[in-house]
């Protein structure tokens, strides 16, 4: 039972982790806290709804083609919208993304076929079960677990071995000193947006057969804001450990305690992390040497 | 590399209502080390951030090899050959030192390119090889200053803009960061307009000068020429 919960914990974190790393990712680069974030997340839901449910493409095209068109959709979000904010009052900014994401709630609604019902796609991987270490294992929580996992992989080779990667950790440093080498800043932080927005695409592709399909779904999405916090705002493996972290607090009092704990649970811990340690488990400041 | 001619005529710029820059003109020619001396808030550093397009003048103009570059996106400025060293010593703090260089090569097609240019730049900074892996946050002061030197000098450039490079520098580093700065304007033929408030540091390097008081501009005169001159001296060498 205990290992069953665990693995919904994980698997449920692993979905926060991919939102709040594309939110941190984009607080880091841009400073902008983006609270679209989970309606991002919501999009991401609709677009593999359109592409795999209602197109009836394969799974994994459907899967590739709503991220990237999540993806481009936090490119222009950035290049139309935030990019010609920055440097305003961070409450105008903030209010900037609250009025996005209500309006991509809305254009849910109304889009033919997309509507406020909850609705659901096909997977391959539906009511199936494997066998781990004689253990029974749902096979939807178990690709969560493997697809976050390869993300991070592979978004640690970006940012460690790419030019790009590496430029987008300049920018985010010293905006000016990258100006200077000849870095677009606009060009590449509405890029950190597209990246920011593909892996909450990520999680509302996989996070759809458990939450099922709707506009108000990008609410999960807000529980990036908790994990984001509880791993020291601004840190990556933070931000990764956090969103785990939510997921097993959520399951874990869910099932012990109750259903209404189980809401409030990542909210307390939030506070509680604000309370006591404000840098969060990760928030580690590099001193500059003068 | 061969050292680009630098045309500023009749600059003015400010921040909002006051200007700082007053009809500022000076040339820099191929090859040359011009010193820009003037005390703190003579616009010294507006005056470089005007050039490399961080700011907008809102009048004059400057040139590069007699076409215009006022108005260009300030990141474009390095493909055209001039490299801005901001004043104080502003690395990418949580990249190692070889990040940074190869950052400074971002402007240069991927490749082969970059990791000659690093070679060369090892060969002026032999201490930044040493710190290859190190994260530039956590160099000393010194070291910081000869990476962000080194950074600018990894987009090739053809003119070199530098703030005060000798700023929070004790006198010892001071000389060795300028004697590479000599070197590399001789050896690579780069043009350096040098920004300075240590006039002692920067007239033993610069081949010309100017003054540069409440945002106007001197004509231009030859380093001897400041070095020996009585106001200069009482002003800016600290001694009189």
């Amino acid at each position: 039972m205990i290992a069953e919960l665990l693995l919904n914990g994980i698997a449920l974190g692993c979905v926060y982790s991919l939102i709040a790393l594309g939110f941190v990712l984009i607080f880091k680069a841009t400073g902008i806290v983006n609270f679209a974030q989970g309606d991002i997340m919501m999009l991401g839901s609709f677009f593999g709804l359109t592409t795999i449910g209602l197109w009836g493409m394969p799974y994994l095209l459907g899967f590739v083609c709503a991220v990237l068109a999540t993806a481009v959709c936090g490119y222009l979000f950035n290049r139309l919208l935030l990019q010609h904010v920055v440097g305003r009052p961070e409450f105008q900014i903030i209010m900037v993304t609250i009025g996005l994401g209500y309006i991509l709630r809305t254009i849910a609604g109304v889009v033919p076929g997309w509507g406020s019902l909850p609705q659901r796609f096909a997977t391959p991987f539906d009511g199936k079960v494997d066998v781990v270490f004689g253990m029974p294992v749902s096979q939807e929580r178990l690709v969560i677990v493997l697809v976050t996992a390869g993300l991070m992989v592979l978004l640690f080779l970006f940012f460690r071995f790419t030019r790009v990667g590496i430029a987008m950790q300049a920018a985010s440093q010293n905006k000016t000193a990258a100006t200077l080498v000849g870095i677009s800043v606009p060009g590449v932080n509405s890029l950190v947006w597209a990246l920011g927005a593909g892996m909450a695409g990520v999680a509302g592709i996989l996070i759809a057969p458990i939450t099922f399909v709707y506009p108000g779904v990008g609410y999960v999405g807000l529980l990036a804001f908790p994990a984001a916090v509880l791993g020291g705002f601004g840190s990556l493996p933070g931000a990764f450990v956090g969103g785990i972290v939510i997921g097993l607090l959520e399951v874990f009092s869910g099932f012990y305690l109750s259903e209404w704990v189980r809401n409030a649970a990542p909210y307390m811990a939030l506070l509680a992390v604000l309370f006591i340690r404000p840098s969060g488990l990760f928030g580690v400041r590099l001193q500059k040497k003068v | 590399m061969s050292g680009g001619r630098l045309l500023v005529d009749g600059l003015t710029a400010g921040y909002g209502r006051s200007s700082v820059l007053n009809d500022v003109s000076l040339e820099l020619d191929r090859g040359q080390v011009i010193a820009l001396l003037g005390a703190n808030g003579a616009g010294k550093t507006t005056l470089l951030r005007c050039i490399s397009g961080l700011i907008r003048p809102t009048r004059g103009s400057v040139s590069l090899e007699g076409a215009s570059i006022v108005g260009c996106a300030p990141h474009t400025l390095i493909r055209r050959g001039i490299a801005h060293v901001p004043e104080g010593r502003q690395p990418f703090p949580h990249l190692s030192v070889r990040e940074n260089l190869l950052m400074g090569a971002y402007s240069l097609p991927a490749g082969k390119a970059a990791t000659q240019v690093l070679d060369l730049v090892y060969h002026y900074f032999p201490i930044l090889k040493e710190r290859t892996r190190q994260l530039a946050g956590l160099l000393s002061g010194g070291e910081q200053q000869m990476l962000v030197i080194a950074r600018a000098l990894m987009g090739r450039p053809q003119i070199l803009l530098l703030d005060e490079p000798s700023l929070g520098l004790s006198p010892k580093l001071v000389g060795t960061v300028f004697s590479i700065i000599r070197r590399i304007n001789e050896e690579q033929q780069i043009s350096v307009l040098l920004v300075e408030q240590n006039a002692n540091a920067a007239l033993q390097v610069a081949t010309h000068g100017y003054l540069l008081e409440h945002g106007r501009a001197s004509r231009k005169f030859d380093a001897a020429e400041l070095l020996a001159s009585d106001e200069v001296r009482k002003s800016y060498l600290g001694h009189g």
